[in-house]
């Protein structure tokens, strides 16, 4: 059990996707405006990720290795992850209609999060078990959260701040995310 | 090879149909209304109504929040095909019957600026910077936003030029 815990942490915290990893950064910066919809996002990509773990693990192991067509990899994870979205998609539609509105053109774009397929490959590459695979993937999409959160109620804030004109807008935004990720560093000596 | 074809061949089709099962069971019921308001609606997103476009517009008449008569350009003959479409009842005396206007630029006072031509929904303005602007009537839709935007209030909104082509006998005078 506390091997699992350590692995979330490690994952959520430590080897952040977006700010250590710098993977998924699309929606870090696109979605990142407000913090309902950040936290939508936020929430859908943990769904997804973690689904996608799992499945790419199924897959992998059922598939792709005993018939050594590994080089296949990418392409059928894609397609996995891909199907997935396309579900979460109609989950979110007939869940909650406001959600979907305000993620708008975010939750399809969730296929070409290459944190989703990062972790996926991430999965293979550190040779994973299922249950390994799928805390992994809750991990990863718990910090992706958590960092879209963060940066979301700062993003409120920098909205009222007075920003030399230069930096105004995307800028101070890019700025802001690397003293995020300067910050999450200080995690490292954590595991 | 075969493996591969065969294994990336069968989860397409596996994965396919799962969505397809899903999509039949999360199916979510949409209001086939307000496609057919919008259908009747000019679709020149001019705003003139107050929402942003004219499918906003349409869900909100079709949702009952805004009269059948919200559409300016559209005048009494879109508000009569929404009133038969929603079944509702509506003064038709209120709607004022203009006949169909277009905008029209003096050359005169024209100093090209280009602002008309950036903010018509129906790209009827035809010019460039520091040349004299033109309305090309056939895609004019008279919404008149041009008109809020000249900085020289050299557009007019006016009767479309009649030539052969747009002549029509007039309405003979009742006795």
């Amino acid at each position: 059990m506390t091997e699992y815990l350590m692995l979330i942490l490690a994952t959520a915290l430590v080897n952040n996707v977006v700010l250590v990893k710098f993977l998924g950064l699309c929606p870090f910066m696109g979605v990142s405006n407000k913090l309902d919809s950040a936290l939508g996002m936020g929430l859908a990509t943990t769904f997804v990720l973690t689904l996608a773990a799992g499945a790419s693990w199924l897959l992998q192991e059922l598939v792709l290795e005993p018939l050594n067509i590994g080089f296949l990899r990418i392409l059928t994870f894609i397609l996995v992850i891909a199907a997935v979205v396309q579900f979460t998609e109609m989950v979110v539609r007939k869940l909650s209609p406001t959600l979907y509105q305000v993620l708008g053109i975010f939750l399809p774009l969730i296929t070409t999060n290459c944190a989703v397929l990062g972790v996926a490959l991430l999965n293979v590459q550190e040779h994973h078990g299922f249950l390994e695979s799928l805390v992994y993937g809750f991990g990863s999409a718990l910090g992706f959260t958590l960092v879209m959160v963060l940066f979301a109620g700062l993003r409120e804030r920098l909205a009222l701040a007075q920003v030399p004109a230069a930096f105004a807008g995307t800028p101070i935004a890019l700025v802001v995310a690397g003293l995020l990720s300067l910050a999450f560093m200080g995690f490292a000596g954590l595991a | 090879m075969i493996a591969a074809i065969f294994s990336l061949t069968a989860l397409g089709l596996g994965l396919g149909a799962l969505l397809g099962i899903a999509a039949r069971y999360l199916a979510v019921q949409e209001s086939p209304i307000v496609g057919q308001v919008e259908e009747l609606l000019p679709g020149s997103q001019c705003g003139q109504c107050g929402y942003p476009g004219c499918g906003p517009a349409a869900a909100a008449v079709a949702a009952g929040t805004a009269p059948v008569t919200l559409c300016p350009p559209g005048g009494r003959a879109v508000a009569e095909e929404l009133a038969s479409l929603l079944g509702v009842s509506v003064d038709l005396s209120a709607v004022t019957e203009e006949a169909p206007k277009v905008a029209h630029i003096h050359e005169r006072l024209c100093i090209g600026c280009t602002r008309c031509f950036k903010r018509c929904p129906t790209d009827a303005i035809i010019g460039a910077n520091d040349q004299i602007h033109a309305v090309f009537e056939d895609a004019c839709t008279g919404c008149g936003k041009c008109v809020d935007d000249c900085p020289t209030e050299c557009i007019e909104l006016r009767a479309p030029t009649q030539t052969l082509t747009n002549w029509v006998w007039p309405v003979p005078e009742a006795a």
